[in-house]
Protein backbone atom coordinates (compact mmCIF):
# COMPACT_ATOMS: atom_id res chain seq x y z
CA UNK A 1 0.00 0.00 0.00
CA UNK A 2 1.27 3.77 -0.96
CA UNK A 3 -0.31 6.74 0.41
CA UNK A 4 0.14 10.03 -1.18
CA UNK A 5 -1.62 13.58 -0.22
CA UNK A 6 -2.14 16.77 -2.55
CA UNK A 7 -3.45 20.08 -1.10
CA UNK A 8 -5.84 21.86 -2.74
CA UNK A 9 -7.87 25.05 -1.88
CA UNK A 10 -10.61 23.37 -0.34
CA UNK A 11 -10.23 20.14 0.51
CA UNK A 12 -7.27 17.46 0.79
CA UNK A 13 -6.84 14.67 -1.73
CA UNK A 14 -5.35 11.40 -0.14
CA UNK A 15 -4.43 8.75 -2.81
CA UNK A 16 -4.41 5.05 -1.63
CA UNK A 17 -2.30 2.68 -4.11
CA UNK A 18 -2.31 -1.07 -4.00
CA UNK A 19 -3.98 -3.29 -0.93
CA UNK A 20 -5.49 -2.03 2.20
CA UNK A 21 -5.87 -5.15 4.33
CA UNK A 22 -5.63 -5.72 8.56
CA UNK A 23 -1.22 -4.90 7.72
CA UNK A 24 -1.73 -1.76 5.61
CA UNK A 25 -5.02 -0.46 7.25
CA UNK A 26 -3.79 1.01 10.19
CA UNK A 27 -1.32 3.42 7.99
CA UNK A 28 -4.08 4.34 6.46
CA UNK A 29 -6.32 5.32 9.48
CA UNK A 30 -3.37 7.31 11.09
CA UNK A 31 -2.67 8.95 7.32
CA UNK A 32 -6.89 9.72 7.67
CA UNK A 33 -6.22 10.91 11.42
CA UNK A 34 -3.24 13.47 10.92
CA UNK A 35 -5.05 14.87 7.88
CA UNK A 36 -7.94 15.55 11.30
CA UNK A 37 -4.77 16.82 13.57
CA UNK A 38 -4.08 19.44 10.79
CA UNK A 39 -7.68 20.68 10.98
CA UNK A 40 -8.37 19.29 7.68
CA UNK A 41 -11.78 17.42 7.05
CA UNK A 42 -12.55 17.66 3.59
CA UNK A 43 -11.13 15.06 2.21
CA UNK A 44 -10.81 13.17 -0.90
CA UNK A 45 -10.12 9.73 -1.09
CA UNK A 46 -8.65 8.68 -4.35
CA UNK A 47 -8.78 5.07 -5.05
CA UNK A 48 -8.33 4.67 -8.89
CA UNK A 49 -5.19 2.83 -8.12
CA UNK A 50 -6.65 0.61 -5.47
CA UNK A 51 -6.29 -3.34 -5.68
CA UNK A 52 -8.13 -4.38 -2.69
CA UNK A 53 -9.61 -3.41 0.17
CA UNK A 54 -10.77 -5.59 2.60
CA UNK A 55 -13.24 -4.66 6.01
CA UNK A 56 -10.41 -3.43 8.32
CA UNK A 57 -10.15 -0.68 5.46
CA UNK A 58 -13.88 0.08 5.71
CA UNK A 59 -13.32 0.65 9.58
CA UNK A 60 -10.79 3.49 8.75
CA UNK A 61 -13.22 5.22 6.55
CA UNK A 62 -15.96 4.72 8.78
CA UNK A 63 -13.50 6.31 11.10
CA UNK A 64 -12.43 8.66 8.91
CA UNK A 65 -16.53 10.06 8.36
CA UNK A 66 -17.63 10.25 11.65
CA UNK A 67 -15.17 12.34 12.41
CA UNK A 68 -15.03 14.48 9.79
CA UNK A 69 -18.54 14.94 9.92
CA UNK A 70 -18.61 16.13 13.48
CA UNK A 71 -19.76 19.53 13.95
CA UNK A 72 -20.97 19.82 9.92
CA UNK A 73 -17.14 20.61 9.44
CA UNK A 74 -16.39 18.48 6.38
CA UNK A 75 -16.83 15.00 5.02
CA UNK A 76 -14.83 12.21 2.85
CA UNK A 77 -15.73 11.43 -0.56
CA UNK A 78 -14.39 8.64 -2.79
CA UNK A 79 -13.58 9.14 -5.93
CA UNK A 80 -12.54 5.83 -8.78
CA UNK A 81 -13.87 3.15 -6.73
CA UNK A 82 -12.68 0.20 -8.62
CA UNK A 83 -15.49 -2.27 -9.60
CA UNK A 84 -14.83 -5.14 -7.29
CA UNK A 85 -13.79 -2.93 -3.77
CA UNK A 86 -17.71 -0.73 -4.75
CA UNK A 87 -19.48 -4.05 -4.90
CA UNK A 88 -17.74 -5.41 -1.46
CA UNK A 89 -18.59 -1.49 -0.21
CA UNK A 90 -22.01 -1.90 -1.19
CA UNK A 91 -22.54 -5.47 0.38
CA UNK A 92 -21.31 -3.78 3.62
CA UNK A 93 -23.89 -0.77 3.39
CA UNK A 94 -20.93 1.54 2.89
CA UNK A 95 -21.94 3.12 -0.35
CA UNK A 96 -24.68 5.11 1.17
CA UNK A 97 -22.46 6.70 4.00
CA UNK A 98 -19.93 8.23 1.36
CA UNK A 99 -20.32 10.03 -2.01
CA UNK A 100 -18.07 9.14 -4.20
CA UNK A 101 -17.43 10.16 -7.53
CA UNK A 102 -15.69 9.18 -11.27
CA UNK A 103 -13.84 11.97 -11.65
CA UNK A 104 -11.47 13.31 -9.01
CA UNK A 105 -11.38 16.88 -10.43
CA UNK A 106 -15.30 16.42 -9.42
CA UNK A 107 -14.63 15.11 -6.58
CA UNK A 108 -12.39 18.16 -5.56
CA UNK A 109 -15.07 20.47 -6.72
CA UNK A 110 -17.40 19.00 -4.79
CA UNK A 111 -15.88 21.22 -1.65
CA UNK B 1 -7.27 -30.15 -1.11
CA UNK B 2 -3.87 -28.44 -0.56
CA UNK B 3 -2.75 -27.54 2.58
CA UNK B 4 -0.72 -24.31 3.76
CA UNK B 5 0.24 -23.52 7.00
CA UNK B 6 0.91 -19.46 8.37
CA UNK B 7 2.26 -18.09 11.30
CA UNK B 8 -0.98 -16.31 12.56
CA UNK B 9 0.17 -12.88 11.54
CA UNK B 10 -1.43 -9.93 9.53
CA UNK B 11 1.56 -9.80 7.00
CA UNK B 12 0.75 -12.96 5.93
CA UNK B 13 -2.60 -11.92 4.75
CA UNK B 14 -1.16 -11.55 1.06
CA UNK B 15 0.12 -14.73 1.17
CA UNK B 16 -3.47 -16.27 2.20
CA UNK B 17 -4.99 -14.09 -0.53
CA UNK B 18 -2.34 -15.44 -3.04
CA UNK B 19 -2.90 -19.18 -1.92
CA UNK B 20 -6.95 -19.13 -2.03
CA UNK B 21 -6.74 -17.11 -5.51
CA UNK B 22 -4.16 -18.81 -7.60
CA UNK B 23 -6.63 -22.13 -6.66
CA UNK B 24 -9.63 -20.30 -7.59
CA UNK B 25 -8.36 -19.18 -10.73
CA UNK B 26 -6.80 -21.92 -11.74
CA UNK B 27 -10.39 -23.68 -11.34
CA UNK B 28 -12.18 -21.27 -13.84
CA UNK B 29 -13.49 -18.90 -11.36
CA UNK B 30 -13.85 -15.73 -12.81
CA UNK B 31 -11.90 -12.36 -11.72
CA UNK B 32 -14.80 -11.49 -9.39
CA UNK B 33 -15.35 -14.30 -7.73
CA UNK B 34 -11.40 -14.75 -7.45
CA UNK B 35 -12.04 -11.42 -5.80
CA UNK B 36 -14.44 -12.27 -3.43
CA UNK B 37 -13.03 -15.55 -2.28
CA UNK B 38 -9.77 -13.64 -1.39
CA UNK B 39 -11.94 -10.91 0.38
CA UNK B 40 -13.77 -14.31 2.43
CA UNK B 41 -10.74 -15.72 3.28
CA UNK B 42 -8.92 -12.78 4.49
CA UNK B 43 -11.75 -11.83 6.85
CA UNK B 44 -11.89 -15.24 8.14
CA UNK B 45 -7.52 -15.02 8.74
CA UNK B 46 -7.98 -11.37 10.29
CA UNK B 47 -11.23 -12.54 12.98
CA UNK B 48 -8.73 -15.78 13.67
CA UNK B 49 -5.73 -13.55 14.28
CA UNK B 50 -7.65 -10.74 16.13
CA UNK B 51 -9.91 -12.78 17.94
CA UNK B 52 -8.91 -16.20 18.38
CA UNK B 53 -5.18 -15.07 18.72
CA UNK B 54 -5.81 -12.33 20.53
CA UNK B 55 -2.60 -12.10 22.74
CA UNK B 56 -1.55 -14.82 21.64
CA UNK B 57 1.97 -13.94 19.33
CA UNK B 58 3.29 -17.29 18.35
CA UNK B 59 -0.31 -19.18 16.95
CA UNK B 60 -0.01 -21.02 13.63
CA UNK B 61 -3.65 -20.85 10.82
CA UNK B 62 -3.67 -23.72 8.50
CA UNK B 63 -5.10 -23.14 5.54
CA UNK B 64 -7.04 -26.05 2.59
CA UNK B 65 -8.05 -25.10 -0.52
CA UNK B 66 -9.80 -27.11 -3.28
CA UNK B 67 -12.28 -28.12 -5.71
CA UNK B 68 -14.81 -31.13 -5.62
CA UNK B 69 -17.18 -31.19 -7.88
CA UNK B 70 -18.34 -27.86 -8.72
CA UNK B 71 -17.65 -26.16 -5.75
CA UNK B 72 -14.04 -24.36 -4.20
CA UNK B 73 -14.08 -25.36 -0.69
CA UNK B 74 -11.47 -23.43 2.11
CA UNK B 75 -10.43 -24.72 5.52
CA UNK B 76 -9.58 -22.59 8.17
CA UNK B 77 -7.97 -24.17 11.18
CA UNK B 78 -6.91 -22.50 14.14
CA UNK B 79 -5.99 -23.47 17.81
CA UNK B 80 -7.54 -20.38 19.76
CA UNK B 81 -10.30 -18.97 21.11
CA UNK B 82 -13.99 -20.51 20.12
CA UNK B 83 -16.51 -18.53 19.63
CA UNK B 84 -20.57 -19.14 18.54
CA UNK B 85 -20.89 -18.12 14.87
CA UNK B 86 -24.51 -17.93 15.90
CA UNK B 87 -23.62 -15.16 18.77
CA UNK B 88 -22.10 -12.59 16.35
CA UNK B 89 -24.89 -10.17 15.69
CA UNK B 90 -25.10 -9.47 11.72
CA UNK B 91 -24.71 -5.12 11.89
CA UNK B 92 -27.31 -3.09 10.72
CA UNK B 93 -25.97 -2.18 7.44
CA UNK B 94 -28.49 0.96 6.86
CA UNK B 95 -27.75 2.46 10.50
CA UNK B 96 -27.08 6.29 10.21
CA UNK B 97 -23.18 6.89 10.44
CA UNK B 98 -23.24 7.36 14.00
CA UNK B 99 -24.58 3.97 14.71
CA UNK B 100 -22.58 2.52 12.90
CA UNK B 101 -20.96 -0.73 14.02
CA UNK B 102 -18.03 -2.14 12.36
CA UNK B 103 -17.98 -5.32 14.57
CA UNK B 104 -19.26 -8.25 12.55
CA UNK B 105 -18.91 -6.94 9.46
CA UNK B 106 -16.35 -9.58 8.75
CA UNK B 107 -18.45 -12.62 8.80
CA UNK B 108 -21.09 -10.68 7.69
CA UNK B 109 -19.08 -10.42 4.29
CA UNK B 110 -17.74 -14.42 4.37
CA UNK B 111 -21.97 -15.26 4.70
CA UNK B 112 -22.89 -12.89 1.44
CA UNK B 113 -19.61 -13.57 -0.41
CA UNK B 114 -19.91 -17.72 0.09
CA UNK B 115 -22.36 -19.90 -0.42
CA UNK B 116 -21.86 -21.50 2.87
CA UNK B 117 -20.54 -20.81 5.60
CA UNK B 118 -20.14 -23.22 8.83
CA UNK B 119 -17.90 -22.97 11.75
CA UNK B 120 -16.74 -26.07 14.18
CA UNK B 121 -14.85 -26.14 17.33
CA UNK B 122 -13.43 -29.22 19.56
CA UNK B 123 -10.51 -29.26 22.12
CA UNK B 124 -8.24 -31.89 20.19
CA UNK B 125 -9.02 -30.62 16.44
CA UNK B 126 -9.10 -26.86 16.96
CA UNK B 127 -11.61 -24.36 15.67
CA UNK B 128 -12.32 -24.91 12.02
CA UNK B 129 -13.85 -22.52 9.22
CA UNK B 130 -15.57 -24.23 6.65
CA UNK B 131 -16.84 -21.82 3.57
CA UNK B 132 -17.67 -23.24 0.08
CA UNK B 133 -18.25 -21.46 -3.18
CA UNK B 134 -20.17 -22.82 -6.38
CA UNK B 135 -18.52 -22.31 -9.56
CA UNK B 136 -21.37 -19.96 -11.29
Amino acid sequence: MEITTQEFKHCEMIKVKGRVDSATAPQLAQTLEKANEDGKYKLVMDMSELEYMSSAGFRALLAAQRNAKKYNRGEVVLVGVPDRIREALELAGFTELFKTFDDPLQAVGHF
Amino acid sequence: MQTVQFPAKFEFLDEIREFVGNIARENGFNDKAVYNIQLAADEAASNAIEHAYNGITDGMLEISCGMDANNLTILLVDHGKSFALSDVPAPDIHADLGDRKIGGLGIFLMRKLMDEVEYHSTARAGNTLKMTKRKA
